[in-house]
């Protein structure tokens, strides 16, 4: 390399390093508006903004799933193994909505309610066929189910 | 080690270059095309469907390997903008412009191809999350540099400019790859590159490898095709595109 080529690559590499510390700052300044949705952990601690909507994310919680008499109008419970918060919401359901989900309501609460104008599912990173599921599940679960598919790290991926 | 950098400056001269690229170009389709046909058919037909989502899940066949090949090929583009700058070689601009508009295409074609997933599964066409955010950001520096290297009348400069800018967006690669493990996202994690292993089902896994090459080669063929098209213009006086056009008609 010559010596012009050399303070040319100097050159790129001081402004990568410098544009990777920049956003790394940044990124990590702006962390909680990044936040996709809160959980309902950090929503128990007072961690959510009061006035206006946000998203809350977590386990839909089995056997609590309730009808209310008017049909369209369900009530369940969102838990990410610490805290648990009650869920409202009228609406059409996603298909992969059901006990045991991750699920993501957009809304705000009111009355000690969260009431959700808006229900997301969410699907974990795992594919497998039908049977093997069946079969994992018959299996002891603990070992059978690969550590990502049901291990929550502390509020972090649901 | 010595005959890749003989290569390697052989594909330095562009007409090396078209040359070489000439001999190539059949083989890349071929492959391409075979692969791209078993993949389909193994991931469409034999892979079974997913425990969760049923069959919509094979979209997945189209989705990954795009939205992989959309980061691959801005990998290459920000190297080959990293080595037109400091070595100032002709042909690194070449392949940094001539990637620009493919891996938008990829880009979009995760974009849509997840935005048709998502209504399905998890009920919305689109979040503002992490990874499709970034995604979208991806796609907009794509277009970004296209537009910046087409508003200079003067080769260099618009080479030099677009270097830059793709540079400068290498920033964005990490963040969409990592964003679903820094935040909480609507979009799941990563299934196939993960420390552990991947956490699908082998014949699942197997078709989407196979497509995912099948489309990397595909990228391979539209970058040489379009590198020799760029490489003709940029040479138009030089005497060996001169003699080639000559030969060409002479033949047909």
């Amino acid at each position: 390399m010559t010596p012009k080529q050399k303070s040319r690559m100097r050159l790129v590499l001081l402004v990568l390093a410098g544009l990777g510390i920049t956003s790394l700052l940044a990124l990590n300044a702006f962390r909680s508006n990044l936040m996709y949705f809160l959980t309902p952990a950090e929503m128990v601690a007072g961690d959510y903004p009061e006035q206006g909507m946000y998203r809350l994310g977590g386990m839909v919680v089995e056997g609590s799933i309730n009808r209310l008499e008017n049909g369209i109008t369900v009530e369940f419970d969102l838990t990410d193994y610490e805290q648990t918060i009650t869920v409202r919401y009228t609406g059409i359901l996603p298909d992969l909505f059901r006990e045991g989900q991750g699920i993501v309501a957009h809304g705000r609460i009111e009355n000690q309610l969260f009431t959700a104008e808006e229900v997301l599912a969410k699907h974990d990173e795992s594919y497998m066929a039908p049977e093997v599921a069946e079969a994992m599940k018959n299996v002891d679960m603990s070992k059978a189910i690969p550590a990502s598919a049901t291990k929550i790290p502390a509020g972090t991926t649901l | 080690m010595n005959v890749l950098l003989k290569f390697y400056h052989r594909l330095g001269s562009p007409r090396e270059f078209y040359e070489i690229s000439g001999s190539l170009i059949p083989w890349f389709g071929t492959i391409s095309l075979i692969l791209i046909l078993t993949g389909s058919y193994l991931g469409l037909v034999v892979a079974p469907a997913d425990y969760q989502q049923g069959e919509s899940y094979r979209i997945i066949y189209v989705h990954v390997p795009s939205a992989w090949l959309s980061m691959l090929i801005y990998t290459v583009l920000a190297v080959s903008a990293m080595i037109g700058l400091i070595w100032r070689m002709k042909m690194a601009y070449v392949v940094m412009i001539c990637s620009a508009a493919p891996g938008a295409w990829f880009t979009l074609v995760a974009l849509i191809t997840g935005s048709l997933w998502g209504k399905p599964m998890w009920g919305t066409w689109w979040q503002w999350d992490a990874r499709l955010t970034s995604e979208l950001l991806l796609l907009f520096l794509y277009i970004g540099i296209i537009a910046l290297y087409n508003s200079f009348y003067e080769r260099h400069l618009a080479e030099k400019s677009a270097a830059i800018l793709a540079v400068v967006g290498v920033i964005n690669l990490p963040i969409i790859h990592y964003s679903v493990e820094w935040w909480n996202t609507l979009h799941q994690g990563s299934t196939v590159i993960r420390s552990d292993g991947p956490s699908m089902d082998v014949r699942m896994l197997w078709p989407l490898l196979i497509m995912a090459v099948g489309f990397n080669f595909y990228y391979g063929l539209i970058l040489m095709l379009r590198a020799r098209n760029q490489v003709l213009i940029q040479e138009a006086r030089n005497s060996w595109v001169a003699e080639l056009v000559v030969n060409k008609g002479q033949a047909s």
